[in-house]
């Protein structure tokens, strides 16, 4: 078969198996729709092997193949084809989304099983999925949008899981509101795309592209900087972030699976497969790149100060595709997309073993009321210490190699580039800081009332269901963050799904070891060999000292954290009130949602209101009752000859027959 | 005399005939004002008769009675109904289908 | 000697006429119409309607007027209120009714119908006699002529069913 029958293939798994669970949910008992779901994903994940052994049969010229079931619309020099695209770089997507969510997979079997919207839960999950691929496999623009829009709606059905919780929904609907405006930057940037080069597929828009536009020229600056936009919103940098964090709201495979290793990483896929507009506009290239940079420092600000566990994470997926999109947008291609690669498993492992403390917390999340679950949790502390050290960016670790692969390029560009590469060690401090900070907060120490029922009895403990965010009374119905949610020490599906996470997160940077061996660079390297930024490579002996450089700052960062969480444990508290400004500062998360909601909410509240009140009362209303009071007043008038006399009556007949005479005798002379 | 005195004077006739309905308020009144009207037509059918020379206009003026016959019998029996039911017998009492 | 008979049933018919209209007791407007009726059968003679003068005297002054009659005595002939409750009734009626009048009399006599100055055709001795008439509605007009049976019918069975006394009244 070829590479693009399995390309089919990947798309058709999962989309099947949300549609078999959707219809036969009542049917369907819960072990069977898990496990329908899981293997959709299992099979689509076969299908993408399927399709890498072919791509990988053939010479690496030749690794690019479209393919189209029919013509979407085909009229007037339009011409959409429902067609995809298999080259390395959609492979490798599919590859790491299909097998990272079908360990996510198997993970919610385990862990939503008392949940009661199970099925549902399977159905968007796979729909998701399925949404995902579609964006990765198009093979032109207008399907690229298709499946960023699915993907979107795919995020909001999910965050807002739980939908009698009214954070659950507030935080669906901003997420929503806020990719919508990702949305409208992606297609505007595609009309232009029509505009200046005539078709919607890639292989003709990235063959045309270097010949219509010229260098840093208005219009291929347009649409790299509309593009970006639609990659902020989905990857949630700087502005459009602040719908990362509340999408937490949502299950916790949730935001393992979408909110860390497949959605947020559209935005660098996307600026990936587009590379060839952004090497013809390399204003937007820095742009990009700057953007990235900022979101990295501001998000890990952030998370040394989120007391909320999940939130915590967020910030740090956050900061972590801020590397990506730096690596992306400077031209360290491969080293941007490993770097996906490595954060997918360690950042869904974190998820993960939060879930599972989480669960043993009666769902609480936060880190001040939590210690001592190592003791209480020995597999889920391990892997949590696990993922911990691969974000930290420990030496070894498959953090260690992506992350420092993306700034020894920056390093090898050189000029303004080096800012990146000062700036991007001070944020690999920072990570090391607060990650650990989170996990000796939460894994040593005397074990915390819900710890110690564990160690004693092996129950969870159980809770009265309300919200802790809003004190309101969860409603069980249709399933809540509840007290069954349940913990990996209890559950053999999660255990395997966390434990092979924790292997390729430890273990999964050894086939990208400078000097030693360049798997994805060389897999890659078809599909940005048209970039010239892809020649810069940076020296076996340059990688080295970055690595060192950079597995020195992982194990101070990790020190710090050691000092203060562990030896001085009263020094956080201090510092907090000697720097009380800068703490508010960046508990408020440097006051980014109240900004919005000054520049847009409030304006765009201003203008409803204004229509409401003002238009639709007094124009519209007006106007209709307007007409209501025309055509009443004219009735009313008209009504006072009903006066119910005969005589009067019979005196219009005589005088209407009078002036009929009068009319004809007139008319007859 | 000519036929055409008979015409005006029928012409009279009808035109007092809707003033007296214009004007008076009792329905037995108005229904014999409406006589009136009617008989002012018989006159001027009887006279076109004459000057046409054939007996149809009689005929005609023949079933006019008939028909005037069967509406004083309905309209009366209105008033009769109307008494029956203690209702004033003023027409300009009786406006219940009014706008 | 026509034109005095012409003159004295017209005044008559007239007369006839403007007492149906002016005068207060409905009883005494029933009178005048008898006044007026046979003033008419008069005129009817005049015409050679021979048949048509008789039909008139027995049908309408014979019994429709002993109809009014008994009805009169029935419901009592009250009074009218003075008071018009119309604006503009009182003051249009008479216009109107003249300029209808006016009307109608500049229709006939401008008429191109030239036949009206005279005294019409000559017609035979049986104009308008029963027998004529007899044999027009029995052969040209058979279908009026049973049409209008039937109308008495639904007349009769109208009248005693809105008159009728119905279940639990006393008058």
């Amino acid at each position: 078969m070829s590479a693009t029958t399995w390309a089919w293939l990947v798309l058709l798994f999962p989309l099947l198996g949300s549609i078999v669970i959707a219809l036969g949910f009542r049917a369907l008992p819960a072990r069977v729709a898990g496990i329908i779901g899981t293997a959709a994903i299992g099979l689509a994940f076969a299908c993408g092997i399927g399709a890498l052994v072919c791509l990988l049969g053939e010479s690496p010229d030749a690794r690019h193949h479209a393919s189209s079931l029919w013509d979407y619309a085909s009229a007037a020099g339009l011409q959409i084809k429902l067609g995809i695209f298999v080259d390395p770089l959609s492979v490798f997507m599919v590859l790491v989304v299909t097998g990272v969510s079908t360990l996510i997979h198997l993970y919610s079997y385990g862990y939503m099983r008392s949940d009661e919207g199970y099925h549902r839960f399977f159905s968007y999950l796979n729909f998701f999925v399925f949404s995902m691929l579609l964006l990765v496999l198009a093979g032109n623009f207008v399907l690229l949008i298709v499946g960023w829009a699915f993907v979107g709606f795919a995020s909001y059905a999910l965050i807002s899981f739980w939908y009698r919780r009214t954070t659950a929904t507030g935080a669906g609907m901003k997420a929503f509101v806020i990719n919508v405006v990702g949305d409208i930057g992606l297609v505007l940037a595609t009309l232009l795309i029509f505009r200046e080069l005539g078709t919607f597929e890639y292989g003709q828009v990235f063959a045309r592209a270097p010949h219509v536009f010229h260098t840093n020229e208005w219009t291929v600056t347009a649409i790299c900087l509309l593009l970006l936009v639609g990659a902020f919103a989905k990857s949630a940098q700087l502005p459009l972030h602040t719908w990362l964090p509340d999408a937490m709201e949502g299950p916790t495979p949730v935001s393992a699976l979408i909110h860390a290793a497949t959605m947020v990483t559209a935005g660098v896929y996307l600026i990936a497969r587009t590379h060839v507009l952004f090497v013809l506009a390399p204003t937007a290239a820095d742009v990009a790149a700057f953007v990235g940079l900022a979101t990295l420092l501001v998000a890990g600000t952030i998370a040394l100060v989120m007391t909320d566990l999940k939130r915590a994470i967020a910030y740090s997926t956050m900061s972590q595709i801020g590397y990506m999109i730096m690596g992306v947008s400077i031209g360290a291609y491969s080293a941007g997309l490993f770097h996906l690669m490595t954060h997918a498993f360690f950042k869904a492992l974190l998820f993960m073993a939060a879930g599972s403390i989480i669960a043993a917390m009666a769902n609480r999340q936060n880190i001040d009321e939590m210690s001592g679950f190592g003791k209480a949790m020995r597999f889920t502390s391990a892997t949590m210490l696990a993922g911990g050290l691969a974000l930290a960016a420990f030496p070894g670790t498959s953090g260690f190699f992506s992350k420092d692969e993306i700034l020894a390029y920056a390093t090898a560009r050189g000029g303004m580039y080096l800012i990146f590469t000062v700036l991007g060690y001070f944020g690999a401090l920072l990570t090391a800081i607060y990650t650990f900070r989170l996990i000796f907060r939460v894994l040593p120490g005397r074990p915390c009332k819900e710890a110690q029922a564990l160690i004693d009895s092996g129950h969870v403990v159980h809770a009265h269901p309300f919200n802790p965010a809003t004190g309101e009374e969860e409603d069980t119905d249709v399933g809540f963050p509840g007290a069954e949610h349940h913990i990996a020490e209890g559950s053999a599906p999660m255990r395997i799904a966390m434990g092979v996470l924790a292997f390729l997160a430890l273990f999964g940077g050894l086939v990208q070891i400078p000097g030693v061996d360049d798997t994805i660079t060389r897999f890659l390297d078809p599909v940005f060999a048209d970039s010239p930024l892809a020649a810069i490579h940076p020296s076996v002996a340059a990688s080295w000292t970055g690595l060192a450089i950079g597995a020195a700052i992982s194990v101070a960062g990790i020190g710090i954290a050691y000092y203060l969480y562990v030896v001085r444990p009263e020094t956080p508290a201090m510092l907090i009130r000697r720097l009380r400004p800068l703490h508010t500062f960046l508990v408020n998360k440097w006051y980014f949602d109240e900004l919005i909601d000054i520049l847009v909410v409030k304006p765009a509240l201003a203008v409803g209101r204004y229509a409401n009140r003002t238009f639709e009362r007094i124009v519209v209303g007006g106007l209709i009752t307007g007409t209501e009071d025309v055509v009443g007043g004219a009735g009313r008038v008209v009504r006072t000859v009903q006066s119910g006399f005969v005589r009067s009556y019979a005196l219009l007949l005589i005088a209407g027959f009078a002036g009929l005479g009068l009319y004809f005798l007139l008319s007859s002379t | 005399m000519n036929i055409d005195w008979y015409i005006v004077l029928s012409a009279l006739l009808f035109a007092t005939g809707a003033v007296g309905i214009l004007i008076r308020r009792s329905p037995m009144v108005i229904l014999l004002c409406l006589e009136l009207m009617l008989n002012a037509g018989n006159l001027a059918l009887v006279a076109f008769s004459r000057m046409v020379g054939n007996q149809q206009g009689q005929v005609f003026a023949l079933v006019v009675m008939v028909i005037a016959a069967c509406e004083v019998v309905v309209g009366l029996g209105l008033i009769v109904a109307l008494f029956r039911r203690k209702l004033p017998l003023d027409v300009d009492e009786l406006r219940e289908l009014r706008g | 000697m026509e034109a005095a008979l012409f003159f004295g049933a017209a005044i008559g018919a007239l007369g006839g006429a403007i007492g149906v209209v002016a005068m207060r007791n409905p009883f005494y407007s029933v009178l005048a119409l008898i006044v007026h009726l046979f003033s008419l059968a008069v005129l009817f003679l005049l015409l050679t309607a021979a048949f048509v003068a008789a039909a008139q005297v027995v049908v309408y002054a014979g019994a429709v007027v002993v109809l009014y009659v008994f009805v009169v005595a029935y419901v009592g002939s009250g009074g009218e209120s003075a008071w018009e409750p119309i604006p503009g009734q009182r003051l249009l009626a008479p216009l109107l009714g003249a300029a209808l009048f006016i009307e109608l009399s500049i229709a006939a006599l401008s008429s191109s119908l030239l036949a009206l100055s005279t005294h019409g055709p000559h017609v035979n001795p049986g104009f308008g006699n029963p027998a004529a008439i007899g044999r027009l509605l029995l052969e040209r007009f058979l279908v009026p002529f049973e049409a209008s049976s039937i109308l008495l019918l639904l007349a009769a069975v109208g009248a005693v069913v809105l008159a009728g006394r119905k279940k639990g009244e006393t008058a």
